[in-house]
Formats: structure tokens, C-alpha cells, sequence
């Protein structure tokens, strides 16, 4: 019964976070972004710095009438933000914020982890082809082959650490890390960030979104809620993967004085400032040098950082 | 080349990560605008304003305008005969509305009215939800002559104002120094004006109209002080609210409603074109 | 659209409306590998009339295989206002209303045409402070118009930022700028023989404020953007243009000066003040979007200069009127004359033919961006269609400017 329960608050707490924190973070990009361009942001909805500006998006969005285009796929149309968006939350569950503090203690997390959060990228394939538009064909296509090279050089880096940290498990992991990890990983750190940045789909490699070229891509077509839950699902994937960067690059919840959530909650933002910024201030990749910085740039990186890994392991013992 | 590029890979790419750090830090442009208001310069052209009782109908505004957003209707009203003269006629202004909905704001009409009768007002919060509303009849328009500003004094070096020069010549050459007050569109800015044109700007009240002395019927005739005065009401957002005497008409009235001949020997009248 | 073209159009498309799209002797094929073929087949793609990357309503009918343009066809015409007809019923003061509107990034320049092909006609001198003042008001124009596009074109290629800085530099100008025409965009300051009224007090000073102010946050769009590794990935070799293609289309302005088209007529041919100014044309040969940027970013500082040589040359004039006296009705005599101006698009002429009337019996409107966006043709094909984006914004069009 105690269990029931503990596993209940566990859930509860995980979806309140899921719901929370993205709209944290979209409310940080509001406010980081707007300051960057010398302005000031939402200003008015909630009275203190237009905090409430995102509550009065979701209501703005709910509100409006939700169109499927006559001669889009109506079924996949339809099921494809709950596609992009549910993954995240899975993975969530998994992530662990203090020692012990986890929705389920996996052993194998870390697979678990980047398995699902690659379904996400599926929802948004699924909008590209359902839309019947070109612009989302287009853009669904473009998401495919963004998944294809950056699933690689994702999963080499995580290995990277799993095999430094000998477990797949998130918290054995971060229980593992010493600060020298930091230099020691660091390449593999920064291929994880880039690849899961191409995941999310996120500035500078957004291509597959380019609403100057493609006009959104997959979410051309969507309105009203279904379209807020593809937002959703892209600040969720910003949570996910500085949660993930952090688990397994920045050792979590360790650090001094302040006690571990918080300090996990710390790298996350400061992670999450980092997402923010490269979009304030980058261009866009075309989907070609996309491929071409992924295959011979972060897949030889990763493999550099695995051979380095395994070779200081062989050393070490 | 006059760009560098960079050479250290990733120099570039740092170098902007920088520019929109310093930004952040910062004080943002942003102006609150519905709590901060603009700064506007005086020859914003916002809003046009109309005073009424300058109106001749002289239709000049219509015509001129490039696309008829100006509408005027009038008729003609006979003043009884003062002693030992003949009745006079004059146009009385029963509309004038301007549809902003078309207003191309190019300001032509207030730039060719003879009798200083529309002016430009920075004014611009008069968005409506119905394009219908656009349409500011006269009394709408004549509330924005309460925000025209006093028109900009002149850079040093700039010549006179055409109005001053073009009263300061009939001034000189014959006698009546009252003529000047031709010169009530440069009248604020008379402190800035080279000596040259001061003896015209001395004879013009700097700006603010008194209780002005109402003017007499025959203003254009004869006296140069009466006259002065209704010409150098500036701004009109000072305008006695009272209805003053309108305009005097000039020399030969007509009917001016909807006619096409009257406004251009009207205008003869007073713009003194040389 | 040819007939083919029609037909491809309708029959062919991907994603779940292909079926939707096909006509129905299509829908149900005989034999079903017809319709999978289909897919194979080249997609057309409209680019607009309502795009983000149009700017307005240019339309381009892209062919493409995959992402790779095979064909590209610009459509002209979505925003025809008829500027040229209505010129014909206007009067001379009335035209400049209309003129400083189709190109509504370079209201001056486009006035400015009109009033030199008028004052021309009536063989009339224009004084020196009304051409100096001209000449300043010109140069910041085209300094607004530049920075337009240093910060639309980083947008097109997915930098959000920079089109903030230059906002904000435009803002600093057309204070000024509505200072002292009362307009920010449509200025509806020249008349024939000079300009509306004189210089406000102090405006000068302003300016030159101005003008420092641009001058010295000009760095922050360069570095932000210009040396950025990404910028220059998507931007160089990308929409190469070369001189011949140049000359056979009548590409002007800094979109040919970046492929080495030396022709600047504030040199070449000098109007206004600019025999006296020492005008630095800023030229490139790389002709790919790299070098059209290059050089707007080059001339937004020479015309930053130039514009504050004419503020000192404003202040050592002698006093003296800014503008002529005209007759009640300025009538033109008969003739005809043709007056250009080195807009900030490009050559940008009215061929002016008048039957001693006080309307033009004919106004003919040469303007860049027509001439310029016609290359599109030859140069789109072969590209990706993020190229076209990019390629798109680095020909600095208006589509105003277009379709007139």
C-alpha cells in the first residue's frame, strides 16, 4: 500500500513537472531572447513581467477552432502531437533529480532513455506525411533525415560515459562521476548537446521547422491545441535533454553547499540558457551541412571520446 | 577585403554567442508605448486638424487632395448691409469630413489651404473598429486643432519663410506694415528667423491669440491690426472657444457649394503669389 | 504556366492529399504501379504569392526534384497598383505622393527621380541648399533601406536577431528623417524647384548625432552575423551571378556591383550634390550572396559618410531659400526627358513625357527591382530550396518596387 502511494506522489510529481517546467522554460526563452534583442518581452499578462504569458497562450490556443486540412490523413493527423509529445514524459520518468529522487530506477536507463525520446521525433514524421501539404512533406522528410545521422553520434557519446560510469543505469551513473569526468568526457558532452539539439529540432539546426522556407514544416497545418502540443513537446525536449546532459555529463546533483535537486535544477537552466542563446544568435544549417557536420564531424568526435574512454578504463585497472 | 574572416574555427561563431550576451546585459530599447508615449517632432504627421472658422470653402483641400477624401458641402448666406454698404454674401461650412480610411497622408490640403485653415497634428491614437468611424467629421477635426504643436523654428541658414517673403514685398512697397501678418505660418518661429526677416516677424504676436478682438465684417478691406489678429491665431489650440466672426469673405462672393471657379480668385485674394 | 506544367501541377504530390490532388482517372488506376510512379515524378512548389520569404506576394513556381530546383519561374504582378496610369492623372505634386510608394524603402529616392525629370523639363535651377539637403536626406535613405535588409536577410536564414539591431538603428534615422518631413516611411518631401519646408533647428546637429550613433553600433550586426561560420556556409558560393547574365537582364544596383559591375551613377553620372562628394563605390567580384551582403554592409558606411559631408556642407551654406516659387499651375512644357537615379535597389528611372499639360502625358517607371528579380530564372536552378531562400533575400527586392 505504501508503495501505491509512494509510487503515486512519484507520478504526480512527475507530471506536475512535466507540465511546469517547459512553460519555465518558454517563459525564460520570452524573457533571455527578448533582452538579446534589446527588448523586453511579455510585459503584461500576470502584472510582474508578464510571468502569466504562457498560461494566456495555452488559453488563447485552447481556444481556438482546430482545422484538419479535407485531405490530410485524418487519424495520424490527429494522433501525431500526442506522438511527438508523450516521450518526453516517459523519459522523464526515468531521470533522476537527487540521490534516490526518481520516478523508476532503471536499470538500464540510459537505453531506456534515448530509445524513447527518438519516438518524438516519429510524431513529427507523422505530421509532415498526414498534413497533404508540400511544405510539411518537405519538412517531415527533413526531420527523418535529421533523426538518421544524429541517432548515432547521440548514442556513441551516451556510451561513452555508460562505459566510464560501468552501469546503464542514470543514478549509477551519476553516483560514479568524480569532477574529472568533466575534461575527460567533454568531447562526448558536447557531441551529446549538438546531436540532441539536432533531435529537438532547435536552432541552429531547426530545418526541418524553417519557418522561413518551409513555413513550420510538419506544423503547417496544425491549429489550436494540437499545434500548443507540438510546442509543448519541443520545450519538453528542451528539459529532457539538458536533464539528460546533466545526468550523464555534469554529474547531476553533485556539487557543494547547495543541496543535489537544486544543483540539478541549476545545470538544467543554465543548460537550458545555452538552447536559448544558440538560437538568439545562430543562422540556420542547410539540411546538407547538416549531414555533413554530423557523419564527418560528431561521429569521429564521439568515436574519439569512446576510444578515449575505453583506453583510460583499460589504463585505470 | 575590408571584412576579416575568421580564422580560428568557431571564431565567428563566439563572437555572436558575445554581441547577444552584451546585449542581454544591457538596458533594452523597448519603449512602453500605451504608458511612454512617443516623442513625436512637431511635423509628425499624425492627424490633420481644421479650424473652422478659417474655412472658406474655398474647396482648394478637395480638390487638391490625390484622393478625394475630403468632403465639403456649404451654402451661402447674405449678411444684412452695414451702413452705406451692400449686403454681403459669405459661405457658411455645413460639412467637412475627412475619411482617413483613404487618407493617403500626404498632406497637400494642408499645404495648398489659402487661409491656414488645416494643420497637421502628431496625434495618431484614432484607430477605430468599424472603418466606417474613419470619417472625422468637422467638429471631430476641429478638436485635433487643440494638439497642433507651434510649427519647428528654422535651422540657422535657412531663408525666410515663403510667407514672409511673400508679404514682406507688398510691405515694403506699399506702406501698410499690417500686410506682414501674411506671415502667421512662421509666426512661432519667429526667434529663430535671420534679422533679415524680423522687421516682418516684429509685427506679428509671437504665437499665442489673445481674446482677440473680433473682427470685424470688413477686415480684408481696410484695417491691418484687426486683420493681423485672426490671421496670427497660432496655435490654434488656442482659439478662443467662443465662435469668433468666420472668415471675412474676400472682395466677390460666391457660391462656392460644389462649383469649381470660385476657389481659384479666392485664393488669389489673400496668398499673394507673385 | 504551360500545359504541362498544369497538368504535372495537378497530378502530382506526396503525403497523405496525393490522392486528393490527383484527378479521378488517376485516383483509380488500372494498374496500380502508374500511381506509385507518380510519386517519382518532379513536384511543383509555389513559393508564395504568400510566403515568408517573399516579402509580399512575389510568387515562384519552383519544379523540384527533391529538394533540388529544376526549374524556377517568377510570377510578377500580385501587387500591381497601376503607378504608371495613375501618374498620368496626376499632378506634379500629386505624383510624388504615388512615386514615393512603390518602392516604400526608398520614398526619397523615388521622389527625388520625379522632381529631377520636372525640374529638367522646366530647365529650372534648384537652390544650393535644397540640393545639398537632398542629397543628405538621399544618402539616409538608402542608409534606412540597407539596413532593411541586413536584417531581413539574416532572417531568412534563421539569425533572429540581427533584424532587431538594424530596427533599431532604422528607428534612429527615421527620427530624424520624420523630424524633419513629418513621414517615416513615405516622406512626401521634394516638390518641383526643392524641398517642402526649410531644416528644423538644430536638426543638423541631430543628424550628425544620428549618424554617429548608426555608425558606431554598426559592429554588433557585423560581428553577430558576418563573420559567422554558419552565415557564410549558407551564404558563400551559393546564387552565383555573373557579369554576363548581368548585362543581359539589366541587373543593377548593389546586387551587380558585388559581381563586378562597376556602375554607380552618384559617380558615373552625377545628380544632386554628388559631383562634389568624393562617392566610393563598393564593388565585389565573388557575385555569390556572401558579396551581395558584403557590399550593402559597405555602403551603409560610405553613404554614413557621405551623409555627413553633406551635414558640414549644409552648415558652411549660405542662408538662402530651400526651394523655388512655383506658379499656381506648373504646367511642363512639351518635350520628353528620361532622369535615373542610383536608387538603393538599383537604377531606378521615370521617362517623363509631357504635352505642355500639368499632368505628364506619359510617366514611364524603370525600377530595380523588376530588372533585378527576373535573373531568379537563371539562377535558381541547381539549387536546394534553402538556397533559393537564401538566394531570394540576397537579391534586396521590394516587391512594390516589382509590380509597381
Amino acid at each position: 500500500m505504501a508503495d501505491l502511494l509512494g509510487i503515486a506522489v512519484r507520478l504526480a510529481v512527475i507530471v506536475a513537472a512535466f507540465l511546469l517546467l517547459p512553460l519555465i522554460v518558454g517563459q525564460m526563452e520570452h524573457k533571455a531572447m527578448a533582452h538579446m534583442q534589446s527588448r523586453l518581452g511579455p510585459m503584461y499578462a500576470g502584472g510582474f513581467h508578464g510571468w502569466a504569458q504562457l498560461i494566456a497562450d495555452g488559453v488563447k490556443f485552447a481556444q481556438k477552432e482546430d482545422v484538419i486540412p479535407a485531405a490530410a490523413d485524418r487519424r495520424v493527423f490527429a494522433i501525431a502531437p500526442a506522438v511527438a509529445l508523450v516521450p518526453y514524459l516517459v523519459v522523464m520518468v526515468v531521470i533522476p533529480v537527487g540521490p534516490g529522487l526518481v520516478g523508476v530506477d532503471l536499470d538500464a536507463g540510459l537505453f531506456f532513455a534515448l530509445a524513447v525520446m527518438s519516438i518524438g521525433v516519429l510524431g513529427v514524421i507523422m505530421a509532415g506525411w498526414a498534413s497533404a501539404n508540400k511544405y510539411s512533406v518537405l519538412g517531415g522528410i527533413r526531420a527523418a533525415a535529421q533523426l538518421m545521422s544524429y541517432e548515432l553520434p547521440l548514442v556513441l557519446a551516451a556510451s561513452s560515459v555508460a562505459m566510464a560510469a560501468g552501469t546503464l543505469s542514470l543514478q549509477g551513473i551519476v553516483e560514479q562521476w568524480r569532477w574529472w569526468w568533466l575534461p575527460w568526457q567533454a568531447i562526448g558532452a558536447v557531441v551529446f548537446f549538438v546531436a540532441g539539439l539536432a533531435e529537438l529540432r532547435r536552432p541552429p539546426f531547426d530545418m526541418p521547422i524553417a519557418e522561413s522556407e518551409i513555413i513550420m514544416g510538419p506544423m503547417t497545418e496544425y491549429t489550436g491545441l494540437r499545434f500548443a502540443l507540438f510546442m509543448l513537446a519541443e520545450y519538453a525536449g528542451i528539459v529532457v535533454l539538458s536533464a539528460l546532459t546533466t545526468v550523464l555529463f555534469l554529474g547531476g546533483w553533485h556539487g557543494p553547499l547547495l543541496p543535489g535537486p537544486v544543483w540539478t535544477l541549476v545545470k538544467v537552466f543554465a543548460l537550458v540558457f545555452v538552447v536559448i542563446w544558440l538560437r538568439v544568435s545562430y543562422p540556420r544549417l542547410r539540411e546538407d551541412q547538416l549531414q555533413k557536420l554530423a557523419w564527418i564531424g560528431l561521429v569521429p568526435l564521439a568515436l574519439l571520446q569512446l576510444a578515449l574512454t575505453g583506453a583510460t578504463k583499460v589504463l585505470m585497472t | 577585403m575590408m571584412f576579416h574572416v575568421a580564422r580560428i574555427p568557431g571564431e565567428g561563431l563566439a563572437k555572436g554567442l558575445a554581441v547577444t550576451l552584451r546585449h542581454m546585459l544591457r538596458k533594452s530599447e523597448t519603449q512602453q508605448y500605451p504608458e511612454v508615449h512617443p516623442d513625436l517632432p512637431p511635423r509628425s504627421r499624425g492627424v490633420i486638424a481644421l479650424v473652422e472658422e478659417n474655412c472658406t470653402v474655398c474647396m482648394l483641400c478637395a480638390r487638391e487632395c490625390p484622393d478625394w477624401c475630403i468632403y465639403i458641402d456649404s451654402h451661402k448666406e447674405t449678411l444684412p448691409a452695414p451702413e452705406g454698404g451692400r449686403p454681403r454674401a459669405r459661405n457658411v461650412l455645413d460639412r467637412f469630413a475627412i475619411d482617413f480610411s483613404l487618407c493617403m497622408y500626404c498632406g497637400i490640403c494642408v499645404e495648398v489651404c489659402p487661409f491656414d485653415a488645416l494643420f497637421w497634428s502628431p496625434e495618431f491614437e484614432y484607430a477605430e473598429y468599424d472603418i466606417r468611424d474613419l470619417i472625422h467629421e468637422k467638429d471631430r477635426l476641429g478638436e485635433w486643432a487643440q494638439t497642433v504643436p507651434p510649427p519647428p523654428p528654422h535651422e540657422v541658414g535657412a531663408g525666410p519663410p515663403k510667407e514672409i517673403a511673400a508679404a514682406s514685398r507688398p510691405a515694403t512697397r506699399t506702406a501698410p506694415p499690417g500686410r506682414t501678418a501674411e506671415a502667421e505660418k512662421g509666426g512661432t518661429a519667429a526667434g529663430a528667423r535671420t534679422e533679415s526677416a524680423d522687421e516682418a516677424a516684429t509685427a506679428v504676436p509671437s504665437g499665442t491669440a489673445e481674446a482677440s478682438p473680433g473682427p470685424s465684417a470688413s477686415v480684408r478691406r481696410e484695417p491691418p491690426r484687426a486683420m493681423r489678429d485672426i490671421r496670427s491665431i497660432r496655435p490654434p489650440g488656442a482659439l478662443p472657444k467662443a465662435p469668433k466672426n468666420p472668415k471675412p469673405d474676400p472682395q466677390d462672393p460666391q457660391d462656392s457649394q460644389n462649383s469649381q471657379e470660385p476657389s481659384t480668385r479666392k485664393k488669389d485674394g489673400p496668398k499673394e503669389e507673385s | 504556366m504551360t500545359e504541362e506544367g498544369m497538368r504535372r501541377e495537378r497530378v502530382v504530390g506526396i503525403g497523405a492529399g496525393a490522392d486528393a490532388v490527383q484527378p479521378r482517372e488517376l485516383c483509380t488506376p488500372k494498374d496500380p504501379a502508374t500511381s506509385k510512379e507518380l510519386a517519382t515524378e518532379d513536384m511543383v512548389l509555389n513559393i508564395g504569392p504568400q510566403h515568408p520569404s517573399t516579402h509580399g506576394v512575389l510568387r515562384l513556381r519552383l519544379t523540384l526534384d527533391g529538394e533540388r530546383i529544376a526549374a524556377a519561374e517568377p510570377i510578377v504582378g500580385y501587387m500591381h497598383r497601376g503607378a504608371e496610369k495613375l501618374f498620368e492623372v496626376r499632378d506634379y505634386r500629386q505624383i510624388i505622393v504615388l512615386a514615393n510608394r512603390h518602392d516604400w524603402l526608398s520614398a526619397f529616392a523615388n521622389e527625388l527621380g520625379v522632381v529631377l525629370a520636372v525640374e529638367r523639363m522646366l530647365g529650372m535651377e534648384v537652390p544650393r541648399r535644397a540640393v545639398w539637403a537632398r542629397t543628405l536626406l538621399a544618402e539616409l535613405n538608402r542608409v534606412l533601406n540597407h539596413l532593411m535588409f541586413l536584417g531581413s536577410y539574416p532572417l531568412e536564414l534563421g539569425a533572429i536577431t540581427p533584424v532587431f539591431y538594424a530596427f533599431r538603428e532604422r528607428e534612429t534615422l527615421q527620427h530624424v528623417m520624420e523630424e524633419i518631413s513629418g513621414g517615416r516611411m513615405h516622406y512626401m518631401f521634394n516638390r518641383v524647384g526643392g524641398l517642402k519646408e526649410d531644416l528644423p533647428l538644430g536638426w543638423l546637429d541631430r543628424v550628425a548625432h544620428a549618424v554617429a550613433d548608426v555608425r558606431r553600433r554598426l559592429p554588433d550586426i557585423e560581428e553577430l552575423i558576418f563573420g559567422n561560420e554558419i552565415f557564410l556556409a549558407r551564404t558563400r558560393g551559393i546564387g552565383v551571378l555573373d557579369r554576363e547574365t548581368i548585362m543581359q537582364y539589366g541587373v543593377s544596383g548593389p546586387v551587380a556591383r558585388a559581381s563586378g559591375v562597376d556602375l554607380d551613377l552618384r559617380r558615373d553620372e552625377p545628380y544632386l550634390a554628388y559631383g562634389e562628394l568624393p562617392v566610393k563605390v563598393v564593388t565585389r567580384s565573388a557575385g555569390d550572396c556572401n558579396a551581395r551582403f558584403q557590399v550593402l554592409l559597405d555602403q551603409v558606411r560610405v553613404s554614413l559618410d557621405l551623409a555627413d559631408a553633406c551635414v558640414a556642407r549644409l552648415r558652411d551654406l549660405p542662408p538662402g531659400p530651400i526651394n523655388q516659387r512655383l506658379p499656381k499651375v506648373l504646367k511642363v512644357p512639351e518635350g520628353h526627358t528620361y532622369a535615373w537615379t542610383e536608387n538603393p535597389l538599383g537604377l531606378n528611372g521615370y521617362y517623363l513625357v509631357s504635352r505642355g499639360e500639368k499632368t505628364p502625358w506619359r510617366l514611364k517607371l524603370r525600377s530595380a527591382s523588376y530588372n533585378n528579380i527576373q535573373v531568379l530564372r537563371e539562377m535558381l536552378p541547381g539549387h536546394l530550396v534553402s538556397d533559393m531562400v537564401a538566394i531570394l533575400g540576397s537579391m534586396f527586392f521590394v516587391v512594390g518596387d516589382i509590380d509597381k
